[in-house]
């Protein structure tokens, strides 16, 4: 513990230097082949395959139930929580296999991060201390170095300038939309390659979720973006692709503006077009 | 005719009503009289002992008046102390097991088994620890003494920290689990801080019930008129030298047995009075 992991502070600091221009970023992050996802004897998702572009905001929609939790929560292992998970088929982040045995599912999730439907800031720590949680737990106890990132997460997660005085103040006495975005950036804060978000507005007013998808479209500069969402108008605003999901299967995926505009599966005309789901 | 039946309906409602409400009342009256009663009774009997030289005194010895009982007070503390280092730490962890890793088989057998021994009757823990220490170390001994408490202590508290961390929410479990957290250092740094108010609580509820028994202290840590000097030794515990002053003969031995029962019950009280407070904050916060 008195150690800093010198593993995450490195690898952090890599990822803070702007990258060489020399070497084009991959343009893939995730590459899933023939997944299938069971609870127990129930199949939540079944051979689903789909490539995840970089630093671009894709949008999973569906029916409730349709496995859209499911799908993104296998990005990053929570899934796993459940007991009695099965997977079959393959998850590549930058052509590394999530699943391979010799993989701790903790180092995935410091890769890929994830935003809640429902905020959960730590209720006994200060905002400051939710921020920083995560490096300090992975090891990092540098103050300097804590005191950069929380101000630079706190940054990208548009909070900085409404709590800089009040970083000592409990997390859950800021606003809904205030505790999402302190939760983005305690998910910033280690940062990871992707962020998955579940459903991260459906809990907020029109005017913080405005400020959430003003702040993704700023995060994808940098970040590749997987969103769930309920909201329609929400995921043709905010994201480049589109995944519809239905029953567990993947319909169709493609651009955003294809789907809303000229979807070539008669169940996604049905489903935007709101005559089911 | 429609309205009249209606009317007797409404009246005979009402009469019932008055009279739940007042059974329901009555009945809780009768709970807050015993602690009334026996705190009245303390007082009136014990007040005019419990004096200065009753917590800095050892006892006289027989026949002479006066002396107090200082020696049983601290090892009373010396017994709640040892039996801390037994029931905390196992009951604490064991807890955490049930609520975090515990597979749900497992689980309902720890249960069934905590709640049986937490209706044991205390004497029993007693003679387990005399047939088990006593005997085979040849003496009656403060560590007896504290093992016996000790062990009535670890399931009450592995039950209270088990329920108060299953009312830890699951989303910061996934909050910390998602930042690439270890699960171990998620149970120890979010979900056991968070529910750490609730876990002293029950601690201190264990010890406030464990602080009054007599029973398990009869044949282990067996009571001592003087300093206890090695924990190896018997040792004075409050409720024992109640106990011992309570059937002697002597009018001053039964004074000095009130102002015992004053002090002990008085010491729980406060801890009850913390519980609370704790408690308070704790609803006020989160879990």
């Amino acid at each position: 513990m008195a150690n800093p992991d010198p593993t995450v502070v490195e690898r952090v600091e890599r990822r803070a230097e702007p990258p060489p221009t020399a070497e084009p970023a991959p343009p893939l992050t995730f590459a899933v082949k023939n997944l299938s996802i069971w609870y127990g004897q129930k199949r939540a998702i079944s051979d689903v395959t789909l490539d995840i572009a970089s630093n671009a905001v894709t949008a999973i929609i569906g029916p409730s139930g349709c496995g859209k939790s499911t799908f993104i929560r296998c990005l990053n292992r929570m899934h796993e929580l459940v007991p009695k998970t099965r997977i079959e088929g393959r998850v590549l982040l930058q052509g590394q296999d999530l699943y391979s045995s010799t993989i701790d599912p903790a180092i995935v999730r410091r890769r890929v991060g994830m935003v809640f439907q429902k905020s959960n800031p730590f209720p006994t720590m200060s905002i400051g201390e939710n921020v920083v949680i995560g490096l300090r737990l992975n090891g990092a106890h540098n103050q300097k170095f804590l005191n950069e990132r929380l101000e630079k997460s706190l940054r990208m997660a548009a909070l900085w300038d409404e709590v800089k005085d009040d970083l000592h103040k409990p997390g859950t006495s800021l606003s809904g939309g205030q505790q999402q975005r302190l939760c983005i950036a305690r998910a910033l804060a280690v940062q990871p390659e992707v962020l998955l978000m579940d459903e991260p507005c459906s809990a907020l007013d029109p005017i913080a979720t405005a400020k959430i998808e003003e702040l993704i479209y700023e995060l994808k500069t940098q970040y590749t973006i997987v969103t769930v969402t309920h909201n329609m108008q929400q995921a043709g605003r905010i994201s480049d692709y589109t995944a519809f999901f239905y029953l567990g299967k993947l319909i169709e995926f493609g651009p955003t503006t294809k789907i809303f505009t000229n979807p070539s599966e008669r169940q996604t005309e049905d489903y935007i077009t709101g005559r089911f789901g | 005719m429609m309205n009249s039946s209606r009317a007797d309906n409404h009246h005979w409602r009402k009469v019932k009503n008055v009279l739940a409400s007042t059974t329901t009342f009555v009945s809780a009256l009768l709970v807050i009289a015993p602690l009334a009663l026996v705190f009245f009774h303390l007082l009136v009997n014990g007040a005019s002992s419990v004096n200065w030289a009753f917590f800095t005194h050892l006892p006289k010895p027989v026949g002479e008046a006066g002396g107090g009982m200082v020696n049983a007070i601290v090892g009373s503390l010396e017994l709640l102390a040892l039996a801390s280092i037994i029931g905390i730490p196992i009951g604490v962890l064991g807890g955490v097991y049930l609520a975090e890793y515990g597979p749900a088989r497992v689980n309902w057998v720890l249960r069934f088994v905590a709640d049986v021994l937490n209706g044991v009757p205390s004497i029993t823990w007693g003679v387990v620890v005399y047939g088990l220490v006593v005997l085979r170390f040849k003496g009656f001994s403060a560590y007896a003494g504290g093992l016996a408490l000790g062990l009535i202590m670890i399931p009450l508290i592995l039950r209270t920290t088990e329920e108060v961390i299953l009312l830890v929410p699951n989303g910061y479990r996934e909050a910390a689990l998602a930042l690439g957290v270890a699960r171990w250092k998620t149970i120890v740094h979010i979900v056991m801080k968070t529910a750490s108010k609730g876990i002293i609580t029950g601690i201190l509820l264990a010890l406030a019930r464990v602080g009054g028994e007599t029973a398990p202290l009869l044949f282990t840590a067996f009571g001592n008129r003087f300093w206890n000097h090695s924990l190896s030794q018997p040792i004075a515990a409050l409720p024992l030298q109640i106990f011992t002053y309570a059937i002697s003969p002597y009018d001053d031995w039964h004074r000095q047995a009130w102002a015992g029962a004053l002090v002990l019950v008085t010491g729980i009280f406060c801890v009850n009075v913390i519980v609370r407070i704790l408690t308070r904050q704790r609803t006020a916060s989160v879990v």
